[in-house]
């Protein structure tokens, strides 16, 4: 009896391997289709005409963000951080960018929606329930690998926030800032400005948000955080009103944020023609100087 | 059992075993995404640069561990003796105790960790520590010796009431009859859930990472960052089981060892 019970307990085993060896002809057969259909679009005169985009959903754009958005990037009507599940606004930096390139690519503002993918989300391998994600992601040869970039849309410089009343508010060259214990966002480019740029003596402190960094400044736990410039000025408007950007740092090749898609989503030809005529027509510096305006600090050497 | 017999269980064991493993390999391996997978997370360059590193941060989680398994086991054992008090004189420490455990029990050791790391030093009281590794390891502390007091109490109560009578009788006092017979019995019989708490530390010790330290996993979210490529993670992953695997032994061995003994003393307790 035991001996049945085991040969039944293989068969079924087999059985199971077999099954999931049958299954996986099936999705090759599904990817065959949409790379066709591209194909086909392709020949077309207009392969960017919204009705022969390959979208997430038919007729629609899919933009993703964070939840909450923050300003310069986003704001609500009253000028809070924007929550993309709620209404849709076209207040904020990447707000306006995203909505101008719906435009070009000829979707009115009502044919846009917003889904929350949070940051870590964006870069995930496998498909992506977005057209798009605007979130302020740095163009990094090594992300290339895992999802596409657009071409930049904001050139970034990173700056150092520290406490107007610390030893550091004053400082004005990378030097002065050697024996600061800074801090950043872990897996950005700021903590790479720290490591490869300041390089200061003490190791740097990483935080899994900016919020985080920025409570251990205030806390006088770490003497700096680094972070992109236009971020620098949302912490020392709202979160650090003690702070202050006390100077920029020199940009580090070309540092840049990009669009983010889905590896080898043919959109993105589409979206980069319609950057570089929003940046030959001047629409995009007008964006700039409208939601990231303010004195600039001085690029420390 | 003959001595086929045993030969026949075995071979089927490891029939069985050798199907199943190889069902799961072509299960996963056949799966319509593992091209992608396996460059993500089993990506030999990334995995040899990871190694580089990580084993590096991972020495503040062995330093975080060590600190605060010293401080928990007495902690601990102080909380589970002062719950341990009779007579309603005690009632106060008793009741102390007891919030302590549900407190401590009950936040999650991620909240602790926040409010302790960011909370305490935002008070901004001259001649505290604002050190985030200081009130990381507190955190800990705290969490875990709240957990392993019920452990030794369970320790504690499991031994038989008889055994303290005996020993008062004996002429023990009462702070005698528990260091000297009580205690000795229930921390012998609470090994195994011990060492269990503490493979539980040794993992929580990640999450001091929150406060801005660079330990094991934070290095490992540094470099997938840096790659696009989550292969650092199953290095951290491999790191921190090969440390614990040593420890799930050596539980293993100590309950063998200890109902080795209790056996040879005839199956007294």
């Amino acid at each position: 009896m035991r001996k049945l019970l085991t040969l039944l307990f293989l068969a079924t085993l087999l059985g199971v391997a077999a099954g999931c060896g049958g299954d996986d002809d099936e999705p090759a057969a599904d990817e065959a289709t949409p790379t066709g259909a591209v194909d086909t679009g392709a020949a077309e005169p207009d392969p960017c005409a919204p009705e022969e985009l390959t979208l997430v959903t038919d007729g629609t754009l899919t933009i993703g963000t964070d939840n909450p958005a923050f300003p310069p990037w986003f704001q609500d009507a009253e000028g809070a951080p924007w929550d993309p599940t709620t209404e849709p606004t076209q207040q904020g930096y990447e707000a306006a960018v995203a909505y101008a390139v719906a435009e070009e690519l000829g979707f009115s503002d009502d044919e846009v929606e917003w889904v929350v993918v949070p940051f870590a989300a964006s870069f995930r391998p496998g498909p992506k329930d977005f057209d798009f994600d605007i979130n302020q992601i740095s163009y990094v040869p090594a992300r290339d690998e895992a999802v596409d970039f657009s071409d930049s849309y904001y050139d970034v410089e990173q700056a150092v926030v520290v406490l107007k009343n610390s030893e550091f508010a004053s400082a004005s060259s990378l030097a002065d800032l050697a024996d600061a214990k800074l801090g950043a966002q872990v897996g950005t480019t700021s903590y790479d400005a720290i490591v490869n740029t300041i390089q200061p003596d003490q190791d740097p402190s990483v935080y899994d948000r900016n919020d985080d960094a920025v409570n251990a400044l205030r806390n006088g736990q770490i003497d700096g955080i680094v972070v992109d410039y236009p971020t620098s000025l949302f912490i020392t408007a709202v979160q650090a009103p003690n702070a202050t950007p006390v100077g920029r740092l020199p940009a580090e090749g070309q540092e840049y944020f990009g669009l983010v898609f889905e590896e080898g989503n043919p959109l993105r030809d589409c979206v980069n023609a319609a950057i570089a005529s929003l940046r030959d027509s001047g629409a995009l510096d007008e964006i700039a100087q409208e939601w990231i305006e303010g004195s600039a600090p001085p690029i420390l050497e | 059992m003959t001595a086929t017999g045993r030969v026949r269980s075995t071979l089927i064991a490891l029939a069985s075993t050798v199907v199943f493993a190889v069902v799961a390999v072509l299960v996963i391996t056949n799966a319509p995404g593992w091209p992608a997978v396996k460059q993500s997370f089993f990506n030999r360059e990334v995995f040899r640069e990871s190694l580089e590193v990580i084993p590096e941060a991972f020495v503040l989680n062995v330093k975080i561990f060590l600190v605060a398994e010293v401080f928990i086991l007495v902690v601990a054992l102080g909380i589970a003796i002062l719950r341990s008090l009779p007579g309603p004189v005690f009632f106060p420490l008793r009741a102390l105790a007891v919030v302590y455990a549900d407190l401590f029990r009950g936040v999650p050791t991620i909240l602790v960790i926040y409010l302790l790391g960011f909370g305490v030093p935002a008070l901004q009281i001259s001649g505290v520590p604002n050190d985030e590794l200081f009130w990381g390891t507190v955190a800990l502390i705290l969490v875990y010796s709240a957990y392993v007091s019920e452990v030794y109490r369970a320790g504690i109560e499991s031994v038989h009431p008889s055994q303290e009578a005996a020993a008062r009788s004996l002429g023990l006092s009462q702070a005698k009859a528990l260091r000297f017979v009580v205690l000795p019995q229930a921390v012998r019989r609470v090994v195994p859930p011990l060492l269990n708490d503490f493979i539980g530390l040794q993992k929580d010790t990640a999450l001091v990472a929150l406060l801005g330290p660079v330990e094991a996993f934070r290095q490992s979210q540094i470099e997938v960052a840096s790659t696009f490529n989550y292969t650092p993670y199953v290095v951290t992953a491999i790191i921190f089981i090969l440390l614990t695997i040593p420890l799930a032994r050596l539980t293993d061995w100590l309950v063998a060892r200890d109902r080795r003994r209790q056996l040879a003393a005839g199956g007294a307790r």
